[in-house]
């Protein structure tokens, strides 16, 4: 059939500059640049370009620019070419239309109409280069209150497990299949040496990569992929995963193109065979069973560890979330419908789930009213895109926040949003071996680490210009934000005031 | 319901901004003394306060009615006096009942009635519940539920005397050389915005617990929020109210020792922590974990007051002033080292504490000699003199 979608972008070669030295041709995984031998030139296909960028940065030359194709429709605001484009899509394939990446859309970015206080005069600001500025935060459950021995003043509490992070900021839930071992390799290692986790998603961990395991977050999903006591003893935190932002109440699907020998074996499934996440977790049908999962988990890790359970951010989050804590969860985890993801149906990422925003300010004002907050803590992710964003998190409440798609951007990402076709030119939602390698783990870690290093500096600059120097004083301190451009009912459920108020 | 932001806080800000000058003196034999001193001490600081708040509170005050409850209350109105005598008349046996005496003082402009009564509680009306509990509960039925009334101080042998003025203006217009207490402390006010209001002058007190502070508390976003689930609605918007909810609930509730607490409110540096030894670390990681949001962060002094013992410290890093000095029995705690050394100059000691170090001062006992503690204090105390 003739396809009827034009395509998306232009890939302009200056004639002057290439060389015709290939490497755009050997760079693209879209097969969008080919070598015509005939006429000696590189040439494009430009209907399979995605606007990655690979080849831009890898021409020696500095040839190619990718432009997007400007498609003139009759202006409507209805019918967008998105919205044709979409519908000829399925005309011609009679499928449901899978893509990679967050929601995309153009609904309101709370953090971007947020802003964040100084001091002035009355408190001094505090100056990082020149004071300790903290920003350690424990994560698991704690109590109202510490009873202490009266006679010699020791303690007599015994905590809930509490583990240490150096920086709010953790690697999110990926799994390898859906990323490679080297894209693994460089978030444990990057999060060993920033004194934070990463989270090995849904598909188990990779037995090489057990020595990082005090610095990982090992997931338990539907599909328990790879779950088994030994790998539940190597991470520091356990989390069951009941949903995700970029598709909630939709499970995984792996394609058996993906399972390759050493994602059979981490995944314990045949090698070549699909892995499908179902929906739910079958095993959990309503709040008293998660609550057995808790505990079963906490059972089979003997106490030792945190057990978090993440969903997506939905309508009743509150109520959820607060049923969550009460089933034993020591963290909770909410994703936004911002969050990046391998593979999703496009129509559930752009119209299900809320910002994680609204769905931290509600969850957090909930549990402070059921007065349950210090019994869990609340990680949140979906579209955290700098440490601005970090700190507005904290502020609403957050002890620590989730970043996936940041941390790919970190090591290449260009949200081309083909992360479900296995074709990431950048080696990062790949297992294609030719492809993976793009990513090497001395790098890709540094890159990570220098991200995570930034960010750190940058939110010690804010805290100290309130004059704060530990995160927990921001922690939950709403007054610390003010709104604009923000409707009364919108500054009433994030709990802040109208900037100038 | 009344709304005290009305009256205390007129433009709605988030909080109310104030900065100031502290002072505190004990005599830890347990010698009563004059308000002569502090008054003499506190005026020497007139420029850190712009004359819109001043008060001192005095413990040892009422020896022959130690075991009442000691109310001092001010009247906006006749009316409202006649409203809350009624209340007290339901609530309590009224003891004793007078108008606490005043002189005119060219300073003092349209002062409200401030009353005395000595007060036994019901003990018909009070079941289930603590004497303290019960006590506490009518005093914020008074301050937020009845107009122009306002409690300044509810403890057993102390008080309270506060007022829109200078500290000295305040002292003198309450006649406060004419008191004798073992313990005496006093606040000079400087609010950046709210009009003048009696109620809103320091010292903040509850039951017998009194605090005076100087500072701005960067962290009261969360401080607030964080006393919210323990049920203390802070409707006065000051750090001090804050402050004294903390030290409520922590010593009075959790049953710690105002050591721990002072590692609460202005706790070491995780660094530091890991320093210690094993029991000391464990301890405070644990402080710090399960009170977090009630770390006060930000710049402030403060000197807390009860029976028997003053208690003063900084922030952790130590963004306003305190200076310690003893001479003798004697314990003072200031803003400035000159006060001290105006109505004391020849001190054994002075020092200025370590951020976030509690200095404390207990009546000396028979079996408990050492009534001032402090680490600085024998550490440095001598070379600082
Ligand atoms: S590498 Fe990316 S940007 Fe370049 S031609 Fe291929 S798809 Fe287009
Ligand atoms: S991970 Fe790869 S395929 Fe997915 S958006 Fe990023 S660059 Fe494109």
């Amino acid at each position: 059939m003739k396809t009827y979608i034009p395509n998306k972008f232009i890939v302009d070669r200056d004639p002057e500059r290439c060389i015709q030295c290939q490497v755009c041709v050997n760079q693209c995984s879209f097969d969008a640049n080919y070598y015509d031998a005939e006429d000696d030139e590189v040439k494009s296909r430009e209907e399979n370009c995605v606007g990655c960028h690979r080849c831009v940065v890898f021409c020696p030359t500095q040839a190619l620019t990718i432009r997007k194709n400007p498609l003139d429709y009759r202006e409507n605001f209805n019918w967008r070419p998105e919205v044709i484009e979409d519908i000829l899509k399925q005309a011609e394939s009679g499928a449901m239309i899978l893509t990679g990446m967050g929601n995309d859309k153009g609904y309101r970015v709370y953090w971007d109409h947020l802003v964040l206080n100084a001091s002035q005069v009355t408190n001094p600001s505090i100056d990082p280069l020149r004071e300790p500025m903290e920003l350690t935060t424990y994560l698991g459950s704690k109590p109202d209150k510490v009873e202490l021995d009266s006679n010699n003043l020791k303690l007599k509490t015994k905590l809930a497990p509490q583990v240490k992070l150096d920086i709010p900021v953790i690697f999110a839930a990926m799994s390898y299949g859906a990323v490679s071992i080297n894209v693994h390799e460089s978030l444990a290692r990057a999060a060993t040496e920033a004194g934070t986790l990463w989270n090995t998603g849904e598909g188990g961990l990779h037995s090489k990569l057990y020595k990082y395991g005090a610095n990982t977050i090992v997931q338990v999903a539907s599909g328990r992929f790879g779950v088994h006591q030994n790998y539940l003893d190597a991470g520091s935190i356990v989390e069951i995963k009941i949903g995700q932002g970029a598709k909630p109440g939709i499970g995984g699907h792996l394609p058996g193109e993906k399972v390759s020998s050493e994602v059979s074996l981490t995944r314990m499934i045949p090698q070549g065979t699909d892995a499908l996440s179902p929906a739910p977790q079958h095993d959990i049908y309503s709040i008293e069973d998660l609550a057995q999962l808790v505990y079963s988990l906490k059972e089979a890790t003997n106490y030792e560890k945190p057990i978090s359970v993440k969903i997506a951010a939905v309508h009743n989050s509150a109520a959820i979330a607060s049923g969550m804590v009460r089933a034993g969860a020591d963290i909770i985890v909410l994703d936004g419908f911002r969050g990046g993801t391998g593979a999703t149906p496009k129509i559930i990422r752009d119209n299900v789930g809320i910002p994680i925003e609204l769905a931290l300010a509600s969850v957090d004002s909930r549990l402070r009213a059921e007065g349950i907050r210090n019994r869990a803590s609340i990680v949140v992710s979906g579209g955290i895109r700098n440490s601005g964003d970090v700190a507005k998190a904290i502020a609403l409440g957050a002890d620590a926040v989730y970043i996936g798609t940041a941390a790919l951007v970190a090591l290449g990402c260009t949200l081309c949003q083909q992360c479900h076709t296995g074709k990431c030119a950048w080696g990062i939602c790949t297992n294609n071996l030719t492809l993976t390698k793009r990513i090497n783990p001395d790098i890709g870690s540094r890159r990570l680490a220098n991200l995570l290093r930034g960010w750190s500096l940058e939110l010690k600059d804010i805290l100290g210009g309130m004059g704060l120097n530990a995160l927990e004083s921001l922690r939950g301190n709403r007054l610390s934000l003010r709104g604009i451009g923000l409707t009364d009912t919108e500054l009433k459920i994030l709990g802040v005031k109208m900037a100038g108020d | 319901m009344r709304d005290l932001t009305e009256i205390s806080n007129p433009y709605s800000d988030g909080k109310i901004i104030d900065s100031c000058s502290i002072f505190g003196m004990m005599d830890t034999s347990g010698k009563c003394f004059s308000g002569k001193d502090i008054t003499k001490a506190i005026g020497n600081m007139h420029f850190r306060g712009n004359g819109l708040g001043g008060g001192f509170a005095i413990y040892g005050l009422y020896p022959e009615y130690a075991d009442y409850y000691a109310f001092h209350i001010m009247y906006l109105s006749k009316d409202s006096q006649n409203q809350v005598e009624s209340f007290l008349k339901e609530n309590f046996h009224v003891v004793v009942t007078d108008e606490i005496p005043t002189q005119p003082t060219p300073a003092i402009i349209n002062p409200p009635l401030v009353w005395r009564y000595f007060l036994e509680v019901d003990m018909g009306k009070c079941v289930l519940q603590e004497p303290d509990d019960y006590v506490t509960e009518k005093v914020m039925q008074i301050n937020t539920c009845m107009d122009g009334a306002f409690v300044f101080s509810s403890g057993k042998n102390m008080g309270v005397f506060k007022g829109v003025g200078y500290p000295e203006e305040i002292a003198e217009y309450f006649c406060l050389n004419d008191y004798q207490g073992y313990l005496w402390t006093s606040h000079g006010r400087f609010p950046t915005n709210t009009r003048g209001w009696w109620g809103g002058a320091h010292p903040f007190n509850i039951l017998d617990w009194t605090v005076v502070h100087n500072g701005e508390i960067s962290s009261y976003g969360i401080n607030y929020r964080c006393l919210e689930q323990f049920g203390y609605l802070c409707t006065m918007q000051t750090d001090t109210e804050v402050v004294a909810y903390i030290i409520d609930l922590l010593m009075r509730k959790h049953g710690l020792p105002i050591e721990i607490v002072a590692k609460i409110m202005a706790p070491p540096f995780w660094d530091d922590i890991e320093r210690l030894p094993q029991d000391e670390r464990e301890l405070l990681i644990a402080l710090r974990q399960v009170y977090s949001s009630m770390l006060l962060n930000g710049p402030f002094t403060i000197i807390i007051a009860h029976q028997g013992e003053m208690i003063g410290f900084t922030d952790r890093i130590r963004l306003r002033p305190l200076t310690v000095g003893v001479k003798g029995s004697m314990l003072y705690l200031s803003s400035e080292e000159a006060s001290i050394r105006l109505i004391s100059p020849d001190l054994d000691k002075a020092w200025i504490p370590m951020g976030g170090e509690p200095i404390i001062g207990r009546l000396a006992t028979e079996n408990q000699k050492q009534f001032i503690t402090g680490v600085t204090e024998v550490r440095t105390g001598n070379k600082l003199r």
